[in-house]
């Protein structure tokens, strides 16, 4: 098993790896196994961020975690020139974008190509990086074609 | 919707005061809300036995809990009244309405209502928090997820740097006519597009400062006003409306809760955005004044960055907006300084920038990534 872990590829987000709770293990554990988990309420279908013990669109409480292809559209986004943190110090400057998932939730995530390639519209895909030997982060990448 | 003129009586802005803006080491939390309430006392003739009411906004730097209780302790207050509204920058309208309900309720009859903080000489981490799980995501601080606003507005209505620049070259203009402010030296267009950038679209000088400093005001009803020695400004209109979701969870990016409440404050005065001589709009960033303004109704929605083109929004111009330079160039504290300021404009205390025959004023304020959203409007009475 241990063999099959991939690099660790970017050890400086660590410090920012959030706590594993009840409610968040199962999407940290998707991100570690190399796909985005969001949760989807069994009684009506909707998918949600961040996790809940209950829906955030109808009266149901039953939440399954599903694998999903998180695709989506920037919705709006930012070039961050001040470091704020020094996790990101030498990815200075980066896009943060809103991102419309094709699931209905919409997300923030970190892009790391150049800032002047984003454009609000364009079809990006989830991007995983390895920050610990057993944790992973999301970021967001153009989709290729 | 009741209107406030049909309450059992009226009621008024009878003091208001402010401590230094800027840097104060050595001045607490409490001394801030201290001595603006002392300032807003001293300004109507009133002393701190005449208060049975006092509010407070939160110190935005440490949040404390029974906020408003250590501050009448402080002032020597047992009040009849007192609490800490969370509306983040709205709570200091929010509790205009609160001191107002409480008044109409009996309760009470002199309210001061107050906000003081010290981010810059003390913890300011609150400023550029990590947004918890969203951390990685390397959003930090306001003005990141405000920019993301500002970043839809110009891709939805072809907004531009120049126009947000117009907002901070106007509100520095008119903080150069302020000898409280912060800020004095009036800057260019030039200077605007140098400034460094922090998060595009935003340049340093789309976004305010951090700020110590304190204000406070004094409302109570009109039959107490008329006995005081300030002339009384009067509330005519109150309004909330809150888009609440997180920011980037909401439906239109290029939206605050200024058209509910612009709404709901204009129907409780009965009076109209063409009635209004001046506007106190709070300008954490350059992009809110344009989309509060566009939700108020004072231009199409998507035109608030033409609107501030020219003069039209300065001293002497058809509509002048944040007269004492907002938080912008007067001080970064959140909103409790333009009330303060309306306040002076409708008693003709502001010299070189005074707006000439000042009857009515409109205040805005919100708070949070314009999660809340309260407006005021003031008068001299003949409204
Ligand atoms: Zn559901």
């Amino acid at each position: 098993m241990a063999a099959r872990t991939p690099a660790v590829t970017m050890p400086e987000f660590e410090p920012l790896l959030p706590e594993l709770t009840d409610l968040n293990r199962a999407y940290w554990e998707g991100l570690a196994a190399g796909e985005v988990r969001l949760q989807r309420c069994r009684r009506c279908g909707a998918y949600q961020y961040p996790p809940e013990s209950f829906c955030y669109h109808c009266p149901g409480t039953e939440l399954a975690w599903e694998a999903v292809r998180g695709h989506g559209e920037v919705y709006s986004f930012i070039v961050v020139h001040q470091r704020y943190h020094p996790a990101f110090g030498e990815h200075l400057p980066y896009v943060v974008a809103t991102v419309q998932l094709d699931e209905g939730p919409r997300m923030l995530g970190a892009m790391f190509e150049q800032p002047a390639s984003i454009s609000i519209g364009m079809r990006v895909r989830p991007r995983i990086e390895r920050v610990t030997e057993d944790r992973a982060a999301l970021f967001f990448a153009p989709e290729e074609g | 919707m009741v209107r406030l003129k049909d309450l059992s009586q009226r009621y008024c802005i009878v003091g208001v005061g402010n401590t230094a803006y800027g840097m104060n080491p050595g001045v607490s939390q409490l001394a801030h809300n201290v001595l603006a309430i002392r300032g807003a006392l001293e300004d109507a003739g009133l002393e701190a036995s005449d208060l049975d009411g006092v509010l407070t906004k939160a110190p935005t730097s440490t949040f404390p809990m029974l906020w408003a209780p250590r501050v009448a302790e402080a002032l020597r207050v047992v009040p009849r009244v007192t609490g800490t509204l969370d509306q983040a920058g709205a709570s200091n309208i929010g509790l205009i309405q609160y001191a107002i309900s409480a008044i109409e309720l009996g309760q009470a009859e002199m309210i001061a209502i107050s906000y003081g903080d010290n981010p810059r000489t003390g913890t300011r981490a609150s400023y550029a928090r990590p947004r918890g799980d969203d951390a990685l995501a390397g959003l930090f601080g306001a003005p990141s997820s405000y920019a993301m606003i500002a970043r839809r507005h110009m891709h939805e209505y072809g907004t531009t740097h120049e126009q947000l620049g117009n907002v901070a070259i106007t509100h520095r203009h008119h903080a150069s006519m302020n000898p409280n402010a912060q800020y004095q030296d009036s800057i260019t267009m030039e200077d605007y597009a140098h400034s460094r950038w922090v998060a595009e679209p935003f340049h340093l000088l789309d976004c305010c400062p951090v700020s110590d400093g304190g204000a406070a005001y004094v409302v109570t009803t009109e039959a107490r006003a008329r006995s005081l020695r300030t002339a009384p400004v009067y509330i005519e209109g109150l309004g909330q409306g809150h888009p609440a979701w997180d920011f980037y969870r909401r439906g239109e990016l290029a939206t605050s809760g200024a058209k509910v409440s612009g709404e709901v404050a204009f129907r409780s005065a009965g009076l109209g955005p063409t009635e209004i001589d001046f506007c106190e709009i709070y300008d954490c960033f350059t992009i809110v004044p344009l989309i509060t303004l566009e939700e108020y109704g004072f231009c199409a929605k998507g035109e608030g960055g033409a609107f501030y083109e020219g003069s039209r929004t300065q001293v002497g111009g058809e509509l002048p907006c944040n007269t004492s330079g907002g938080l912008l160039s007067e001080t970064g504290m959140p909103g409790t300084q333009l009330v303060v300021e309306a306040v002076r404009q409708l008693r003709g205390e502001c010299g070189p920038r005074q707006v000439a025959g000042a009857e009515v004023g409109l205040v805005s304020q919100q708070g949070g990534i314009m999660t809340t959203h309260a407006t005021m409007i003031l008068s001299t009475g003949g409204a």
